[in-house]
């Protein structure tokens, strides 16, 4: 049984075709402008004094001598800056009523929090000039004992601020039916009970953040560049914490090299760039170098997990209860105390379950504040489960392949309201299993790895599965009100047509390498009949899109792409009456074909809708009461998040000699619903691949006993590049979303949530008959030599 | 990632070069490709008062035929090492390590030279040429001197060169055949977390990387091999005497266990390629 599978072109239109990105060619002629390239006669360059302790009381800061050094302008601390605040740091995302929020200030006052905290700044004529005096900046520090480990930081034994009550931020808690839970473990015939660790992961987008604040020659208006995923929300958040009229400040994200969630944030520099031009009267900027990246911008994941699961003895699961720690680092930043709560509606999967239970605590610790990374909370959530189904699937000596089919949430039962309180929109997860395992050679391989195993072969092979289903489309305001989120999830767009029949699209989306140039405009030209290169797309600059809510958690096609069609459907019901009035027709009797409307029956009786476009401008013959040009505008709230899933499947070798883990091949099967152009899609899932098995098997932030982060350079923090990655075999199934007009789902994290468990299923997978249950991420040489060295081989050499 | 302020001088002939280092040698540095020095510059690790950049230099850059050995001017670039066809005639090995140093723009910028005289044992160029035997020679205010490859190496980024000596000339002898090398890393462009090179033309010469302060041979292999061991008894000695380093990357008992597997696998290589 297999879904259809989407051809590659459409039967009329753009939609649906492999439309090359409209973006590409400025961006790899090296003609995109990024904040660092923006050229701004006069700015100070600020440099950042950071703490190099994890903790630590800040008996004085000095800086004098700074002051004294070539081209300096300015030099201040903590206090010297204290006055500029209306309010401290903002996090958006409260997400209980009695949530902790320690104080926190662009630059410390008189406690560092980790290492990385801004203790002082200094304004100088080049950078260079603003490092070497900062490096002149004298602090006197008490180090103090730093809470690091999560799990230490949890007991109170360190607490990360003086003077807190405890490190605990928040405990939240999903438990609709309790006794369920308790009941469904007790009468269980088989229980699992997996504890997981998601490391900390560095978001390492290809541009470091840059700020460049310019203060308008009159008016009292500031221009902020910044590398950012959201400048609407930004100049909200700059306004309330600066205390600059909101109307004042314009912000404008040029090419955005990337984010990842880690640009979806509100950064001290950003706040000090705005503070430090109103105060100085000049352009204030500053380009974040790679190391300081590492400790300055926010981290992903960090948590520690625990899942449990009650399962029949035919391996239908009944409950999944579940515990997290999550590590908040040092400050809450935008939306940190929410990314947990993100995925606390998927611990249970794909699996029709009907009892569930989940409770987070999140902790502070003396590191980097962590918050939103491509997937936020999804990833870990998928993690937790589809490593916890192969524990199950080895407990009841069951092919993993079966344990998920007979679990999956079936096809019929859509629209599903899912024990954790979600109605999941669509689904058919059968299909995707089968489509992956028809695409990797599913039962040959396990007989090569049977093969390998009893030729007592030191490259053995490991198949790992993972099925995901997350949530997209953040998010029907409502639903977003409902977990104290301080802001909707609605995305406004404006379409208009100039005189020369040209489109130009407005939207509240602000992409940063997703291609929106290129869907928006295919959406739009099939919609008005206009070639994709005939429409403009204007983003990502607040003063030619005053209003909007940006881009992340895969959001921006299904919530802002519908605001789009549904803007160009008001244009094109606009013009319908215009051409009816010029052909003396009635609107109904007209038919919209390639950009020309005629009338039914009638091809010779007809007006393109760039006539008319020109005809709205003049104005000179409208119909009575229309109001000039074409335009218009839609703002869409949407009523449901979507629900993309699929199933991944990994293969690796695993040399038992060395520990090398060698990803062989791997197959992607992901449903995002209807595709406006499969290529993009494709490039959305192999960036969410690699980035997914570069968790499971390269990279973490490491930190030492005292809080040092010792990943700081790329040397050490291994992200991996495509010699390490085999190519993708993607396939795709097709079940629309009936949430949005659409029918579609959203694709920019699935690769992320959905590759992380695969590849380590599959490593587990292949060592399983050797005894080994489980791996830490990320999964090193070292990590398998070891494990392999400690793993007492299962009799009969049982799967 | 801005480095020092420090003075840039562009040598015209090594007389330049060696000129400017012999004015103040402590803190002046030779900077050819750049692909060693300039990132611990940029870190700040390395702040040098004179940068001399030698990479203009004209004529130090070849691989040439010299009878019994093959002679490498110090400015040869990796990729015209790894596809030079003098090189991959008569000492194949070095070839192919160099294109096993570092990523594309590496190979593309960095010089033999440039690494040998920087002396990092992570490095993959320094133990192919201890395992060849190799000659560098120098060139300084006191002349021209040759240092076998097994006393140049001394330390940390220490080498036997002078501060105010410059490597000129890598001389190799010919080894076409009974070579091998295991090169253990996360990534492609990583440095190796241990690395092997094996020569078993004339008598057997294993040299490790990344097993130490500095490169490193396998004396036990050695003496194990000479006294007629097979490649796994000779592997089991691969790290007798050795202290490599504990690091984010791998514990000094697992670079141990990664040496005897990798020599291991290396000798076998190796004796297969000889025939």
């Amino acid at each position: 049984m297999s879904a259809p599978v989407l051809e590659d072109h459409a039967a009329a239109g753009v939609v649906g075709t492999r439309m090359l990105r409209r973006e590409d060619a400025a961006l790899l002629s090296g003609e995109a402008r990024f904040v660092h390239d923006v050229v701004v006669p006069g700015a100070l360059h600020m440099a950042v004094v950071r703490s190099p302790y994890a903790h630590a009381r800040i008996r004085s800061v000095d800086v004098s001598a700074a002051l004294g050094m070539p081209g300096v302008v300015a030099a201040m601390t903590g206090a010297d800056l204290a006055a500029e605040w209306a309010s401290p740091m903002p996090c958006a995302w409260p997400v209980t009523a009695d949530m902790q929020s320690p104080p926190h200030l662009p630059v410390a006052l008189d406690e560092a929090c980790y290492v990385g905290d801004a203790v002082a700044v200094v304004l100088a004529g080049s950078q260079a000039e603003a490092q070497d005096a900062a490096a002149a900046v004298v602090v006197d520090y008490e180090e103090l004992p730093a809470a690091v480990d999560l799990e230490d930081a949890a007991r109170d034994g360190v607490l990360a601020h003086l003077g807190a009550p405890s490190n605990r931020a928040y405990t939240w808690e999903l438990a609709p039916d309790p006794e369920a839970v308790r009941r469904a473990f007790d009468d269980a015939a088989v229980t699992v009970k997996e504890r997981y660790r998601q490391q900390r992961l560095i978001p390492a987008a290809m541009e470091p953040r840059g700020v460049c604040v310019v203060p308008q020659p009159f008016g009292g208006e500031y221009v902020v560049y910044s590398s950012t995923q959201i400048p609407h929300i930004l100049r909200t958040m700059l306004g309330l914490t600066a205390g600059v009229p909101e109307e004042r400040i314009r912000v404008i994200a040029p090419s955005v090299g990337g984010g990842f969630g880690s640009k979806l944030d509100v950064y001290a520099e950003e706040l000090l760039c705005l503070a430090l031009a109103r105060r100085l009267r000049r352009p204030v900027r500053w380009s974040e170098e790679r190391s300081e990246a590492a400790q300055a911008t926010i981290h992903g994941r960090g948590q520690v997990q625990e899942i449990e699961l009650a399962a029949d003895a035919d391996g239908r699961v009944q409950a999944v209860r579940v515990h997290l720690l999550a590590d908040m680092g040092a400050y809450l930043q935008l939306v940190t105390p929410g990314v947990p709560i993100l995925g606390a509606f998927l611990y249970h999967g794909t699996y029709d379950v009907p009892a569930y239970s989940f409770t987070c605590t999140g902790v502070f610790t003396n590191k980097t504040p962590t918050d939103a990374y491509r997937g936020a909370g999804r990833p870990e959530a998928t993690y937790a489960i589809e490593r916890a189904m192969d524990a199950l699937a080895r407990k009841l000596g069951m092919d993993p392949a079966e344990l998920r089919r007979r679990n999956y949430i079936g096809a019929d039962k859509f629209p599903y309201s899912s024990v954790a309180g979600l109605v999941f929109d669509s689904g058919e997860y059968e299909a995707a299993l089968d489509e992956a395992l028809g695409l990797v050679g599913y039962e040959a391989l396990r007989q090569e790895q049977a093969r390998r195993r009893s030729d007592g072969a030191t490259k053995l092979l490991g198949v790992g599965l993972s099925s995901y289903v997350e949530m997209c489309g953040l998010a029907p305001s409502r639903v977003l009100a409902s977990l104290h989120y301080v802001a909707g999830g609605w995305e406004t767009a404006t379409v208009r047509m100039l005189p020369t029949g040209k489109v130009q699209v407005v939207t509240g989306a602000t992409p940063h390498g997703q291609g929106h140039v290129t869907s928006w405009s295919m959406i739009v030209a099939d919609k008005l009949g206009v070639p994709p290169d005939d429409v403009e797309v204007l983003h990502s600059d607040t003063g030619v899109s005053p209003l909007g809510l940006d881009t992340y958690g895969s959001r921006s096609l299904s919530v802002g792409g519908t605001a789009i069609a549904l803007a160009a459907d008001r244009l094109v019901d606009k013009a319908r009456l215009l051409a009816a009035y010029r052909l003396e027709a009635a609107p109904e009797d007209l038919e919209l074909s390639d950009g020309q409307f005629a009338v039914r029956g009638s091809p010779s009786t007809s007006i393109g809708i760039g006539a008319l476009a020109f005809e709205a401008f003049t104005a000179h013959d409208l119909p009575e009461g229309m109001e000039p040009n074409l335009e218009a505008s839609a703002t869409y709230d949407p009523t449901n998040f979507t629900f993309p899933f699929g199933t991944h499947i990994a293969v690796v070798e695993v040399d038992t000699e060395t520990g090398r883990v060698d990803l062989v091949r791997y197959v992607g099967v992901d449903d995002c619903g209807n595709q406006i152009n499969p290529l993009i899609v494709d490039g959305q899932v192999h960036g969410g691949i690699a980035q997914g098995v570069a968790q499971a098997l390269y990279e973490e932030a490491s930190y030492d006993e005292r809080g040092n982060l010792l990943t700081t350079t790329f040397a050490d923090y291994l992200v991996p590049a495509a010699s390490e990655l085999p190519s993708f075999t993607l396939g795709r199934t097709v079940t629309p979303s009936p949430s949005n007009p659409l029918g579609v789902k959203g694709v920019g994290e699935a690769g992320t949530i959905a590759s992380t468990p695969a590849v380590v299923n599959a490593v587990v997978d292949a060592l399983s008959h050797l005894g080994v249950e489980d791996l830490e991420m990320p999964v090193t040489p070292e990590r398998v030599w070891r494990s392999v060295g400690a793993a007492a081989p299962v009799p009969g050499g049982a799967r | 990632m801005i480095p020092a302020s420090f003075e840039y001088r562009r040598a015209g002939s090594v007389e330049d070069a060696l000129g400017w280092l012999a004015e103040d040698p402590d803190s002046t540095k030779l900077l050819a490709g750049g692909h060693s020095l300039l990132p611990l510059m940029k870190l700040r690790l390395a702040t040098p008062g004179v940068l001399v950049d030698v990479g203009r230099v004209p004529g130090l850059s070849y691989v040439r035929d010299a009878g019994d050995h093959v002679a490498i001017g110090a400015l040869t670039r990796h990729r015209d090492l790894e596809i030079s066809e003098v090189a991959r005639a008569f000492v194949p090995l070095l070839a192919h390590v160099a294109g096993q140093v570092g990523d594309p723009q590496v190979r593309h910028r960095g010089t033999i030279g440039g690494s040998l005289a920087h002396g990092d044992p992570a490095s993959d160029l320094p133990a192919a040429v201890l395992a060849l035997d190799a000659t560098m020679v120098a060139d300084g205010p006191r002349g021209r001197r040759e240092i076998a490859a097994s006393d140049f190496f001394r330390g940390f980024l220490e080498t036997a060169l002078e501060p105010d000596e410059m490597l000129t000339e890598i001389r190799v002898r010919k080894a076409p055949s009974g070579w091998a090398f295991q090169k253990f890393n996360r990534r492609a462009q990583d440095w190796a977390i241990v690395g092997v090179a094996a020569v078993l033309d004339g008598d057997p010469r294993v040299a490790l990387v990344n097993m130490g302060s500095t490169t490193v041979r396998a004396r036990g292999t050695e003496e194990a091999l000479a006294a007629g061991a097979d490649a796994a008894e000779a592997a089991d000695r691969a790290s007798e005497g050795l202290e490599p380093s504990s690091d984010l990357h791998a514990s000094a008992e697992y670079r141990r266990h990664l040496a005897t597997v990798l020599v291991r696998r290396a000798l076998v290589e190796a004796a297969a390629a000889r025939g």
